[in-house]
């Protein structure tokens, strides 16, 4: 970073001093909340707060001397310096909390199948389980896949290091405290009660400057590229950070009971509420689980395939298709509700011309395999890539046939609905996030190669198995309530009580769990491979891998 | 300055930028402006009022154990729900609530009328033990809240806060709050000041114990009256198209 090289020797840098100084206001801020409070998970939480500042700026105080000692870290590729540390951290982050949210997802399906397992614990419930599954897999193993993957990419197609010395560590970190403040909170009763939008205030205030923080290091680095061009991965990501940006800001505007209360109240309500939460929640998918994960897609497929995009031209239509689209199709989730008709409407039809934008995506994608199929015999991680298009494909369809509004009357409020996400999640972003996190390891400690690809193709397996058991579980059973609901009798009677539906669903709540449970055995086996490739270990018999290393030698190709 | 191509906006990441937002931005504006400036998006009906106290305490408490990632608040218009559940639900009947509730979800039943089909006593029963009363219910129990009292240290700021989002709380409503929560579950006070602020409440000695105010107080409080503001015998169709 500039400020720090300009820097006389032996004299903190101004970032230094000002970030520090900053860690100190809120540390001050912390120490007041936490004296003042009558919320003990406001005074828990405003603890976690200052025990990160006081790291902060110890870590700012090493950093400063480490640097003094070695200067500044030697690796050189294309002759940049690139600043991987965070890199990795985030992506050990994206494969704990990521084996956590799965583990949290298994417990949660194993409750509705056995509801004994709910203990009677406040913090057990699955009404308090639910959203930390859901923000762990979505905000703490997709979010650190997407700030580990989109820091690696922009620095490697810009062919320069990272904008900031602290700042990028700060994001790293300082989302990293995010997921910790929403985690505990949600097992403590703390949440606002909108779906993926669960943090309270404070950590949504948290959130935002970690997010700038995010936006400004992303948007410096593509002002110090060396390449013309900015590479198509990255309209993605920026596309996802600042929309994310903009989604967050309008869903969680609250006002606070008090500054020393973890509650607040949404400023929207009702109708309108409703409709800012989905037009947030929906595009949550198709900003964060989408957008953000096409930006994976364009970089880390081409790479292991070592193959160009297969059409620059499909890239520009379908990206500003998609991104234009994708807001309009929030009302979907709200069909036959009190939302007037004409939005609902609008929602539909958006919903369904975004199916055309997706399999763009999908299309450049898969063709950028052309002439390296046989890849898919010899390389589990480019398997798992393809077969993650491939779900992408298969959601993105499902998706504008349940938006219709007479296939979702039968689909809304069961089952389906969790199958469908479950086919994006796993199949989409996990299986994605996945290959690209094989990929990155090596990468990113220097290793020839992989412990073991037998054991990539193992967790292939166990992990497609899984998902085929949960969302085919899911659909008949989804499809079975829809119909059990709206089933007349010969005299003109509903048919079912609403409990003869619960009571129909168990059998698929436990094929539904062990899925889940494949899905997490082949996470584990995940862990074990990174951590061995980390050790810079080969399992015997599988020296000289057929992957290629990463040097960065994707770029943007010109429009002339 | 050469022709404007895409590769014009591929080599200036700020034009990038702005024309992303600009692209992300029309479809939310054009669909959520015109739900605040339309007045008939919330229809004109009688009978809509804010939470008592002691109702939104229990609403609190609703948000907070997540309820609604298993209950819907919404009753959609369609013959099978209308059947199972009652009238179709209305934006009106929401009006009030930060945040909304209609959920997303029905591994449980729709509650936005669920007031007044159970009695007090079920109620009880069935969240300290749902399966006591419902053999088959998957539904986790929630026997801590009968012996946790109800905090009550912020509930004049919330309904402050509220009013100062649009709640029709008056002054008089928020200084008399602590007063009406406890009345609200004591029937041998004197309650007919609150049930003059607050239309339709119900008013029971909810756990059985009348001198405690408990979380299960207030979330039976606010289950109680769950769609039961608005008499839908007196509306006229016309007033309900949105």
């Amino acid at each position: 970073m500039a400020a720090s090289r300009e820097a006389a020797p032996g004299t903190l840098s101004a970032a230094s001093f000002g970030v520090g100084g900053l860690f100190v206001v809120g540390a001050l801020l912390s120490i007041f909340i936490a004296a003042n409070t009558h919320d003990n998970v406001m005074a828990f939480h405003a603890t976690i707060f200052i025990l990160f500042f006081v790291l902060g700026i110890f870590a700012i105080g090493k950093h400063h001397f480490d640097t003094l000692e070695r200067g500044p870290e030697p690796t050189l590729q294309d002759g940049v310096t690139y600043h991987d540390g965070p890199i990795r951290v985030a992506t050990l982050a994206s494969l704990f909390w990521g084996i956590a949210g799965f583990l949290a997802g298994l417990y949660i399906a194993l409750e509705l199948a056995f509801p004994w397992l709910n203990f009677d614990l406040a913090f057990l419930n699955f009404g308090r389980l639910r959203p930390l599954h859901t923000s762990a897999v979505v905000f703490a193993f997709g979010g650190n896949a997407l700030i580990a993957t989109s820091l690696y990419v922009v620095q490697r197609t810009c062919k320069a290091r990272l904008a900031g010395d602290i700042a990028p560590w700060f994001i790293v970190w300082g989302y990293q405290l995010f997921i910790v403040l929403a985690a505990t909170g949600y097992l403590l009763g703390v949440t606002q009660g909108k779906e993926y939008a669960e943090p309270e205030w404070y950590v949504d205030l948290w959130l935002t400057i970690v997010w700038v923080t995010y936006l400004i290091v992303f948007l410096a680095t593509l002002a110090k590229r060396k390449e013309p061009h900015i590479y198509v991965a990255n309209w993605f990501y920026l596309a996802f950070i600042v929309t994310i940006a903009m989604l967050h800001l309008v869903n969680n505007a609250a006002i606070p009971v008090a500054l020393t209360s973890t509650k607040s109240y949404i400023i929207w309500s009702g109708v309108q509420d409703a409709l800012i939460q989905w037009w947030y929640g929906h595009n949550a998918v198709g900003f964060f689980l989408t957008a953000g994960f096409l930006g994976m897609m364009y970089y880390f497929v081409p790479k292991r395939a070592e193959r160009p995009v297969f059409s620059y031209r499909l890239s520009i239509v379908h990206f500003w298709a998609l991104i234009f689209l994708y807001i309009w199709a929030g009302p979907h989730h709200l069909h036959y509700t009190a939302l007037p008709d004409w939005a609902q409407t609008l929602g539909m039809t958006f919903s369904i011309m975004l199916w055309m934008p997706s399999w763009g995506g999908m299309i450049n994608g898969l063709m950028t395999l052309s002439g390296a199929w046989d890849k898919l015999r010899t390389d589990p991680v480019i398997r798992m890539l393809v077969v993650s298009i491939a779900f992408y494909g298969m959601s993105t369809f499902e998706g504008p046939v349940m938006s219709i509004k007479a296939v979702n009357s039968l689909s809304h409020y069961t089952d389906w609905t969790i199958g469908h996400v479950h086919s994006g999640a796993l199949g989409w972003v996990g299986f994605v996030s996945f290959g690209a996190i094989y990929c990155l390891v090596p990468w990113l400690w220097n290793r020839k190669q992989l412990y073991s690809l037998a054991l990539v193709n193992w967790h292939f397996w166990i992990a497609t198995l899984g998902i085929v058991l949960y969302i085919t579980a899911m659909w008949v059973s989804g499809i079975l309530q829809g119909l059990m609901w709206r089933a007349y009798d010969s005299l003109g009677f509903l048919e079912y009580s609403f409990v003869e539906s619960v009571e129909a669903m168990h059998p698929f709540y436990v094929i539904r769990a062990l899925g889940g449970g494949l899905f997490l055995v082949g996470a584990l086996i995940m862990a074990y491979n990174v951590i061995m490739t980390i050790k810079g270990r080969v399992r015997e018999g599988e020296a000289l891998s057929p992957a290629p290393a990463g040097d960065g030698q994707l770029v943007a190709v010109g429009a002339e | 300055m050469s022709k404007f191509t895409h590769a014009t906006i591929e080599k200036n990441s700020i034009l990038l930028l702005i024309l992303t937002l600009v692209a992300v931005a029309i479809g939310g504006l054009v669909e959520i402006v015109p739900t605040f400036l339309i007045k008939t998006t919330v229809e004109d009906v009688e009978g809509t009022r804010p939470y008592s106290p002691l109702e939104l305490a229990g609403r609190d408490i609703y948000v907070r154990e997540g309820c609604y990632t298993c209950h819907s608040q919404m009753i959609r218009s369609l013959r099978s729900e209308v059947e199972r559940y009652g009238h179709y639900s209305l934006a009106a009947e929401s009006k009030y609530d930060h945040p909304f509730q209609w959920g997303s979800k029905r591994t449980g039943p729709d509650l936005a009328r669920v007031g007044g089909k159970y009695s007090n006593d079920w109620h009880a029963l069935h969240m300290a033990d749902p399966r006591a009363v419902v053999p088959e219910s998957v539904m986790p129990g929630y026997p801590f809240l009968a012996t946790t009292p109800l905090a009550q240290h912020d509930i004049e700021n919330s309904l402050s806060v509220l009013a100062l989002l649009g709640t029709p709380y008056s002054e008089e409503m928020v200084t008399e709050a602590l007063a009406d929560v406890f009345v609200q579950q004591n029937p041998d006070e004197d309650y007919d000041d609150m049930e003059e602020r607050y239309p339709g409440a119900v008013i029971a000695n909810f756990d059985g114990d009348p001198n405690t105010v408990t979380e299960l107080d207030a979330v039976i409080a606010y289950l109680q009256m769950l769609g039961t503001l608005v008499d839908f015998s007196t509306v006229e169709r016309a007033t309900l198209t949105q």
